[in-house]
């Protein structure tokens, strides 16, 4: 997953290195490095700003070394574990409140609901919805998942999960 | 050349696709220094018998024309008593609520000493650990391939091909009736209920499909899986099971836009056993069509190794119990 950072380094030389190494290390693929070498923080030191793509486990690895090699870092990005997974609901999805099973996920403030297809195909018939869900994080994706798998279950919604997810 | 004795107890189509097996494959299997003879013929009506082989040709011919081999008045469990043989090739369907027939076949086979080839689960799903205990007190082989996924090997490709690999999960697809359904649906965009009459109709669907499109069939598939892989001492009631019934074509369509299609996956591992509809990428090596059945095992040294084939029919079935035949007497 994308991971925004913001590092400080000291005005030396080889601080650079220092603050790329880690992150080799722990094989993250850095996206960009933006090197405000013109600005000083109060502390004197250079303000950088990475982007990587890495293992959410790597992160607090990667921080610990950082900081190991003398490395402030500042800022882990906000949604720097963002998930995101298809879910289809099949059932009354709209009669038994579509807006409120929305509610449900986007109330827990680590996840979201982002996108929704839905087919109605007729009043009695069994409505089809395909909901897009972001979280900040795995297992913060897992209690999402929770928390909509018992809506399902008290509105009688089948819910068909990816394979690739504990059911 | 070594004689292999048997009987067939259950003469429907799994059976009956044994007895051509067994035509077909008589030159190969001399081949190979057996020669298999056939004692008995069992089914719901009575039985043939003959200690020096029965005419498997005019017992097919009397079936179809007929509806039964009947010339005595014998059931299954009497033909083991005291016919002289050494394996049971057990066929009689599945019943999952009492074993049926082939629970007591099965145990009568074994207090006899004889050993048993199976394509029946009901017996495995019920009475999995007592059936092992019993196979293994007689000294008796006792072997099911033909019960998951037909011809597709998965037993015996575990247990003997990938030995010594821990297995971590198994998931697939084990039902073709309802694999055919849901690929008919999203090819179609026809509802559950028009597909599951043409399945009827295409005699991919039994007349009361309960078993098959409830999951009830998978998870009797899994819970046979989780004994003879995984050494789980499970039965039905430790699955977790959903169907199919109530996916709607609009389901399927959805979800293919967003590059999936919507399979029922049975999954098994140490943790837990489960069976639901789930979304599987298109180009997975589960999303198979069609009435195809498919395993994906998850190995330990060996990563993950996936196998697909026939999980129906009786002569797809019938090969699954010639591969269980040639590993007990095959040199």
């Amino acid at each position: 997953m994308r991971v925004s950072m913001d590092i400080e380094l000291k005005d030396v030389p080889g601080q650079m290195l220092l603050a790329l190494q880690p992150l080799s290390e722990c094989k993250a693929n850095l996206i960009t490095v933006v090197h405000h070498h013109q600005k000083r923080t109060p502390r004197k030191t250079v303000p950088v700003k990475l982007v990587l793509e890495t293992r959410p486990e790597s992160i607090e690895t990667i921080k610990a070394k950082l900081e190991e090699n003398g490395i402030r870092v500042v800022r882990v990005g906000e949604h720097r574990f963002r998930e995101s997974i298809n879910v289809v609901l099949i059932g009354h999805v709209v009669h038994t409140g579509i807006q409120d099973t929305i509610d449900e996920i986007d109330r827990t403030g680590f996840a979201e609901v982002v996108d929704l297809s839905l087919s109605m195909p007729g009043i009695n018939m069994l409505s089809s919805a395909l909901m897009k869900i972001d979280a900040v994080g795995k297992e913060d994706l897992h209690k999402a998942l929770a928390i909509l798998k018992e809506v399902s279950a008290k509105k009688d919604l089948l819910m068909v999960l990816p394979i690739d997810i504990q059911a | 050349m070594k004689t292999v004795c048997c009987s067939i107890l259950g003469f429907g189509a799994i059976g009956q696709g044994v007895a051509e097996v067994f035509l077909m494959k008589k030159e190969y299997l001399e081949s190979i220094g057996l020669e298999v003879k056939v004692v008995a013929v069992v089914d719901s009506k009575g039985a043939t018998v003959n200690p020096e082989g029965v005419d498997l040709a005019d017992c097919l011919v009397r079936k179809r024309r007929d509806r039964t081999v009947a010339l005595e008045n014998i059931s299954g469990v009497e033909v083991i008593q005291s016919v002289a043989h050494d394996l049971v090739i057990e066929t009689t369907p599945t019943n999952i609520l009492t074993g049926g027939a082939g629970m007591q076949n099965m145990f009568a086979a074994f207090k006899t000493g004889k050993d048993v080839i199976t394509s029946n689960k009901g017996p495995l799903t019920l009475k999995y650990r007592e059936l092992m205990e019993a196979a293994k007190a007689a000294g008796s082989h006792f072997r099911f391939e033909a019960t998951v996924g037909g011809s597709m090997p998965i037993i015996n490709l575990v247990n003997e091909v990938l030995a010594g690999n821990k297995v971590k999960s198994i998931k697939g697809i084990l039902n073709g009736t309802c694999n055919y359904i849901l690929t008919r649906m999203l090819e179609e965009r026809a509802s559950y209920n028009d597909i599951l009459a043409e399945s009827m109709q295409l005699g991919i669907a039994e007349t009361d499909p309960t078993y098959d499109v409830e999951g009830i069939d998978t998870a009797c598939k899994l819970v046979i899986l989780a004994n003879a892989i995984f050494g789980i001492d499970a039965t039905y009631n430790n699955v977790e099971v959903t169907g199919i019934t109530k996916v709607t074509p609009e389901a399927l369509e959805m979800a293919y836009e967003k590059g999936h299609v919507i399979k029922l996956i049975g999954e098994v591992s140490r943790e837990r056993i489960h069976v639901a509809p789930r979304l599987v990428p298109i180009n997975h090596p589960l999303a198979v069509g069609g009435t195809l059945n498919v395993a994906s095992v998850e190995t330990e040294l060996a990563g993950e190794i996936t196998v697909t084939g026939k999980g129906a029919g009786p002569i797809e079935t019938a090969s699954a119990i010639l591969s269980d035949l040639i590993a007990i007497y095959g040199d």
